[in-house]
């Protein structure tokens, strides 16, 4: 697989080998977390090959502040990974480096990336002079462009909608549009940072069932930022919690395919999640979302 | 029976088919009126069928298509150097660091400078001929497109860069699909502006040192106290501002087809 190096400054020292957090929690959910997981379409499926990202001792600064403090990230191919952390973290931070978006931001450390990486951004970010087929094939130079974007746009529910003005959409298909766009170019790694975050929760709950479709089609190593602890625990087979600057939780999920928060070990992760988080859990009423309300930095 | 509860409207609703031009027609009715009431002395306004008749005459001489060609000649030479020179400044100082250093600044001095004080400079150096009216009136048109377009396209959206980036488009492949769409309708201001300067300077270098030209003729009915020939004039003047302030709109309109603002 192709690599691209983007090296910052490497220091020398011993080779490191990192699965994502300095400590694996014990006791948690993650404990059987080498047993294969029945249904590889919920994301379940164990990743293979080696890691597709890589970041060592990746240091972000703004002004005196170190957002990300020698942080350790691997992600497998085709690895589905989720991203909590509080407001301020440096969630964003992190995605931007792996995007390569950061220039003129001060820092160190070593990043490795594929080659073909997509961002779906929270807002949809279309081109609103461009229609919508000439969006999702945005930088596409092949000349069966045209051909593939349509079938991504008809793969997000949105055939028959080429020839449509971005402002003609809801903020459901806009983003539908976006990820269309983000997955026509057969990423080896989706970078998503709060796809959802700008949608009502019913519209959120379609996307997902998107998402992990088009996730058990394409297969991309993903790595989704988000604020919800179910929709992590829902979508990723491994959840990280940021925290000072570093991985602070790696917490593998396996949960067998329908995952639903009636499940009492959908339970478990969410407590153990939210804890990490810093934020008591609520009593568990599996049908009443609490994510959003309560992971929020309540300095924010 | 129950009542559909329908909010306040706040954007202006749909325009008037022709609504443009009603304004304009009420502004005749009312002079008609004011003239054939007797209420205006034909020596400081003359009523609008006296007008309609030296236009006439003015036509069947030749001296309103002669004059008029003339002064059109000059309205689109300028204008078009004015546009080329001021999008292509703007470009410059838009699109890379140099050129933002050496012509942006330069641009802000001459904007203080109003293009009708380089008169007695132009004149000196040009002579009272064409290419001096030409340049006046460019001079006035670039700026109008250079400040509104320059604008524009350092102004564009941060995050449709961030968005190129992402799915790496090339640098040319970015300017055509991101910044020149992005930055077109600051372009269509500045045109719309450059339009209007053009007129404003075409009518000042045409009283100034002129022997042709709309301008020239009206100056010349002021000596002769033919306030007739100078409505002439002046309609030729707002035809010619209206329909050219039009075809931009319409123009605009068109290319800026993904547009939904108030006006529409
Ligand atoms: N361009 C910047 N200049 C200065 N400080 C920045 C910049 N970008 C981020 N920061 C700071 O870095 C810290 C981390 O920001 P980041 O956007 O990564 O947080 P986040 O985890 O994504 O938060 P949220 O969940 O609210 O999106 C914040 O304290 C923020 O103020
Ligand atoms: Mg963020």
């Amino acid at each position: 697989m192709a690599t691209d190096t983007r090296e910052l400054s490497v220091e020398p020292g011993e080779p490191t080998t990192i699965t994502g957090g300095p400590t694996p929690i014990a006791g948690g959910p993650s404990q059987d977390a080498g047993r294969p997981s029945p249904d590889a379409a919920s994301g379940g499926a164990r990743p293979h090959g080696g890691p597709v990202v890589r970041a060592s001792r990746l240091v972000r600064r703004f002004g005196g502040r170190t957002v990300l403090d020698r942080l350790e990230l691997s992600i497998a191919a085709g690895e589905f990974v989720a991203l909590l952390g509080r407001s301020g973290s440096g969630k964003s931070t992190l995605l931007r480096a792996v995007a390569g978006l950061d220039h003129e931001v001060a820092g160190s450390g070593e990043l490795r990336v594929p080659e073909r990486v997509s961002l779906a951004f929270q807002d949809s970010r279309l081109l609103p002079w461009l229609r919508l087929l000439d969006n999702v094939v945005l930088g596409l130079k092949r000349p069966g462009a045209a051909a593939r974007g349509r079938k991504a746009l008809d793969e997000v529910g949105l055939a028959g909608r080429e020839r449509a003005w971005p402002h003609e959409l809801s903020g459901g298909e806009q983003q539908r549009a976006a990820l269309a766009r983000s997955l026509v170019r057969e990423p080896e790694l989706l970078l998503a940072d709060e796809p959802f975050g700008a949608l009502d929760a019913l519209t959120r709950i379609r996307m997902h069932d998107l998402l992990r479709e088009l996730y058990a089609r394409h297969r991309p190593a993903v790595l989704l930022v988000t604020h919800d602890v179910d929709e992590a625990v829902e979508l990723a087979d491994r959840v990280l919690v940021l925290e000072d600057g570093r991985v602070a939780r790696d917490v593998a999920v396996d949960l067998p395919a329908p995952r639903t928060p009636r499940d009492p070990r959908f339970q478990e992760y969410r407590e153990l999640l939210l804890a990490a988080l810093g934020v008591s859990p609520r009593p568990a009423l599996p049908s009443v979302r609490t994510a959003e309300e309560t992971t929020d930095d309540p300095a924010q | 029976m129950s009542q559909a509860i329908a909010r306040r409207r706040l954007g202006p609703g749909r325009s008037y088919p022709y609504g443009r031009i009603a304004g304009p027609l009420l502004l005749l009715a009312v002079w008609s009126a004011a003239a054939y009431g007797g209420l205006l002395d034909p020596r400081v306004l003359s009523s609008p069928g006296k007008v309609l008749s030296t236009a006439a005459d003015l036509i069947a001489q030749g001296r309103l298509q002669t004059n008029l060609l003339i002064s059109l000649r000059r309205a689109l030479l300028g204008l078009l150097f004015g546009v080329g020179a001021g999008t292509g400044l703007a470009v410059a100082a838009g699109l890379s660091r140099l050129g933002e250093s050496l012509i942006d600044g330069t641009m802000q001095v001459k904007r203080a400078i109003p293009a009708l004080a380089l008169l007695p400079l132009l004149i000196l150096w040009l002579g009272i001929g064409e290419e001096m009216k030409v340049v006046v009136i460019a001079l006035g048109v670039a700026v109008s497109v250079y400040v509104n377009t320059y604008a524009a396209l350092t102004g564009i959206d941060s995050r449709y860069v961030e968005l190129a980036e992402v799915v790496g488009l090339s640098r040319a492949a970015f300017l055509r699909k991101v910044v020149v769409p992005g930055a077109l309708p600051g372009f269509f201001i500045g045109l719309r502006l450059g339009v209007t300067a053009s007129w404003l300077a075409l009518i000042v270098v045409e009283q100034i040192n002129a022997t042709s030209g709309i301008g020239y003729m009206m100056f010349q009915a002021q000596q002769y106290a033919q306030s007739d020939v100078i409505v002439v004039g002046l309609l030729v003047y707002g035809i010619f501002g209206f329909a050219s302030d039009a075809l931009v709109r319409a123009v605009e309109r068109r290319v800026l087809s993904w547009r939904r603002t108030l006006a529409n």
